[in-house]
């Protein structure tokens, strides 16, 4: 599992471009950007107030009270950054300045439709910042394991509410990587591990395989 | 009136059982605490509360936990909250078990959306007009008041009408204030408290650090006292 998880941040960590604005959520996202080459420099964006988020802090000494993440941990941040309040700090995300966002899912459909926030029945925790990143970000980028439990995640369309509609770039799994384009769910990488076969078999949707398929990097 | 001073207790002495009220912070980073603690002394009961959050509860966040409940943790702590406004209700484990007994219910709204929401309330706009929620349940069920949501087209994009959020009190914390009510929050404190000032009938802010009229440079302060009608002193910088 762990090796799936780096694989995954890994390959997201290839779609961080030089000078890009991001906001990573919480979980698995959080692993990229120990996977950005040096010579990339992205802007973390944490949608509590600041653009310049460094890591979380690991020695009490390093603890400055006034500067949490958006999950509520004690971070540190890097020397240019800018603190800023709600109105700001989503203003700069509905704004579309706001490169790109990386978020788990609980379901995505081929038109980009995305479920990420709300089982009914179940245990609510709020949709936070998400509704307003996944509208405002130029390209939303989902990372997840596959399935569920052998149950399909990525499906024809979601059953789930909706976090948004239409707004889902990429999706990146352990078994390859996926666009979101007019014709369809189009996979442009697929992981050595796993046949075509093998990944349609996981997709509760009909998938496109690229002209140009690539094998997916560990 | 040039100097707001008063004390914790006498700017809660208003807040009734069943107001409105709303509060900064950010998971309790940015909340008015002096402020909680005289709500909970004065007792009040059956709040609406207008936050980001819950706050927090003893114990948390997991990395440094806290030895206390944290912002409106506090109230949460003292069943003293009948309804919350808030973006994320995830987080301190009191919530849920309220919702689950019944005695707490939850309205949620986009981080972003209840920015602006406070924002219009504050500024005087009839709402804003956000393309944040369309196609969920932000846009098929009803708002905080129980209104359907109007959604409205504008040059072909679709979006949600979101009606200002307005209280009978705000409560904010400040790093730095003058006595007149001219105020900055540091760091990541700002979070909501910056919108939350003017956007509620009474606005409290309770400050870590307390300065003269004109010991500073006018532009230390981000937001105006013209908006602020209380100052309480003493907020401490939060210890872990």
């Amino acid at each position: 599992m762990a090796d799936i998880k780096v694989r995954i941040a890994k390959r997201v960590a290839k779609e961080m471009h030089d000078g890009d604005v991001v906001n990573l959520g919480i979980g698995l996202p959080t692993m990229v950007p120990q996977f950005i080459p040096e010579d990339v420099v992205v802007t973390l964006h944490s949608e509590n107030g600041f653009a310049g988020l460094a890591g979380p802090v690991t020695e009490e000494a390093e603890v400055d009270t006034n500067v949490i993440d958006s999950g509520g941990t004690y971070v540190k941040t890097v020397d240019r950054v800018k603190y800023f309040d709600a109105a700001d700090s989503f203003g700069i995300i509905r704004g579309g300045h706001v490169d790109a966002t990386v978020l788990g899912a609980m379901q995505v459909a081929p038109n980009g439709d995305l479920a990420n926030w709300i089982i009914p029945g179940k245990k609510v925790a709020g949709m936070g910042g998400a509704m307003d990143l996944v509208v405002g970000a130029k390209k939303v980028i989902i990372a997840m394991t596959h399935t569920q439990k052998g149950n399909h995640k990525i499906l024809e369309a979601c059953t789930l509410p909706l976090t948004a509609e239409k707004v889902v770039d990429m999706i990146i799994t352990e078994m390859g990587v996926m666009e979101v384009r007019p014709e369809g769910l189009v996979v442009t990488e697929l992981h050595p591990d796993f046949s075509k076969e093998d990944i349609q078999e996981a997709t509760g949707c009909k998938l496109i395989f690229a002209e140009d398929l690539k094998a997916m990097e560990d | 009136m040039i100097d707001k001073i008063i004390t914790a207790d006498e700017a809660v002495a208003g807040i009734e059982d069943g107001m409105t009220i709303m509060v900064g912070g950010f998971l309790g980073t940015g909340s008015p605490e002096i402020l909680m603690d005289a709500l909970v002394r004065k007792g009040v009961k059956h709040l609406t509360v207008i936050g980001n959050d819950g706050g927090l509860a003893e114990g948390q966040p997991a990395n440094f936990p806290g030895k206390t409940p944290r912002g409106i943790g506090k109230l949460l702590e003292n069943r003293m909250v009948d309804h919350i406004i808030a973006t994320h209700v995830g987080v301190n484990p009191r919530l849920n078990e309220q919702f689950a007994d019944g005695s707490l219910k939850y309205t949620l709204v986009p981080q972003g959306t209840l920015a602006e929401k406070i924002r219009a309330a504050n500024y005087g706009l009839g709402g804003i007009l956000t393309p944040t929620g369309v196609g969920t349940l932000m846009e098929t069920e009803k708002d905080e008041l129980g209104r359907d949501k109007i959604t409205m087209e504008i040059d072909g994009k679709k979006y949600l009408l979101e009606r200002p959020l307005h209280a009978d009190y705000a409560l904010c914390r400040a790093s730095i204030c003058d006595k007149f009510g001219n105020f900055s929050c540091t760091k990541a404190t700002k979070t909501f408290n910056y919108v939350m000032a003017g956007a509620a009938d009474h606005t409290i802010v309770a400050t870590e650090k307390l300065v003269d009229i004109a010991e500073m440079d006018p532009d230390t302060f981000e937001i105006a006292g013209v908006l602020v009608d209380n100052v309480v002193e003493g907020e401490p910088k939060w210890q872990i």
